[in-house]
């Protein structure tokens, strides 16, 4: 099994948009994802024989910067019958939407269970939306903090709760 | 300490001042509220342990801050924390101390720049009487502190405003 194979898999059931990038030749192989393909692609890589990636190691939030404007969400798969053989999936959106709102990227908390508080995680650190999430609250900062931190161009409230926050 | 220390002559009287008795009562029993927040906890477990054994010195932890005289803030406070901080203190009865031990509780510790979540400094939450450096303090330094919170009631007195003696 090799993820070139997985990939032409995903390309035969999901079409050719289905995946946007590939890169093979690194350590951790990686798929960039169609962000509306994601949930269905991640069904089919965990129930299909011989593939089984039944276990979502991590799931993680990536600022690519101000300047090319683009968030991301890395999703790092196991297959523990292949005796833990790894995938990583890539899923980049814009950083910015029309009306304001957070970016989104649907949740897969429905594929894996473990993706719950992985996405709570993310939304409350990076500040990206996850779509059919069952309960997307903060997870880390308090319910009332503002803004989503480890974004580039985050810049701290001055008090909270009348503590000064700055040294 | 020092009041029993010689064996009673005439019948079992003793003299002593009504500040002086009190504060020997107060400072040789301060019970803390167990407050680990991060690794500072373990070297405050550790003094309270068998080897450096805190008893001596009158100092046990309890569960409740109904009972407790000292809070040992042991660690990172973080903003999330901060309200349950002074919400514990403030069901502290009185007379209540605060000993802030190591950087974290002192200033931020390796926070104090970009640590966003963490307070830099207990006091900017609760007001502290002793502050022990050391990240995290040996339980040296944390029995050194708790001698100095002893000098300071040790000090106190029910008739001069509390401002003088410092």
């Amino acid at each position: 099994m090799t993820v070139q194979e997985i990939a032409d898999a995903i390309t035969a059931k999901f079409g050719e948009d289905a995946i946007i990038e590939k890169k093979l030749d690194i350590l951790q192989p990686a798929l960039y994802i169609n962000p509306a393909k994601l949930v269905e692609v991640c069904f089919f890589l965990r129930d299909t024989e011989p593939y089984y990636f039944d276990y979502l190691s991590c799931i993680s939030g990536v600022d690519y910067g101000v300047k090319e404007n683009m968030l991301g969400v890395v999703y790092h798969l196991a297959s523990i019958p292949n005796e833990g053989f790894q995938l990583t999936l890539h899923v980049k959106i814009p950083r910015t939407t029309e009306n304001g709102d957070l970016p989104s990227v649907p949740s897969v908390s429905a594929v894996w269970k473990a993706a719950d508080w992985l996405e709570r995680e993310t939304y409350d650190l990076v500040g990206i939306k996850f779509e059919n999430h069952p309960d997307l609250r903060r997870i880390l900062c308090p319910d009332d903090w503002i803004g989503h931190p480890l974004r580039k161009d985050y810049e701290v409230q001055e008090y909270y709760h009348g503590i000064k926050v700055k040294y | 300490m020092g009041l029993f220390d010689k064996q009673f002559e005439s019948g079992g009287f003793i003299i002593t001042k009504v500040d002086d008795i009190l504060n020997w009562a107060r400072l040789s029993s301060l019970w803390p509220i167990g407050f680990g927040l991060a690794c500072c906890a373990i070297e405050m477990m550790a003094t309270m342990a068998s080897n450096y054994d805190l008893d001596r010195f009158g100092v046990f932890p309890r569960p409740s801050p109904r009972q407790s005289d000292i809070m040992l803030v042991a660690g990172t406070v973080t903003f999330k924390m901060a309200d349950r901080v002074r919400r514990l203190y403030e069901q502290m009865p009185e007379p209540r101390y605060v000993i802030s031990m190591g950087s974290c509780a002192n200033c931020g510790g390796p926070y104090w720049e970009h640590g966003y979540h963490v307070v830099k400094g207990v006091d900017r939450v609760i007001p502290v009487d002793v502050y022990v450096p050391g990240c995290p303090p040996r339980p040296e330094a944390l029995i050194g502190g708790i001698l100095k919170l002893q000098d300071k009631i040790r000090n106190e007195s029910l008739m001069v405003p509390k401002a003088l003696v410092d």
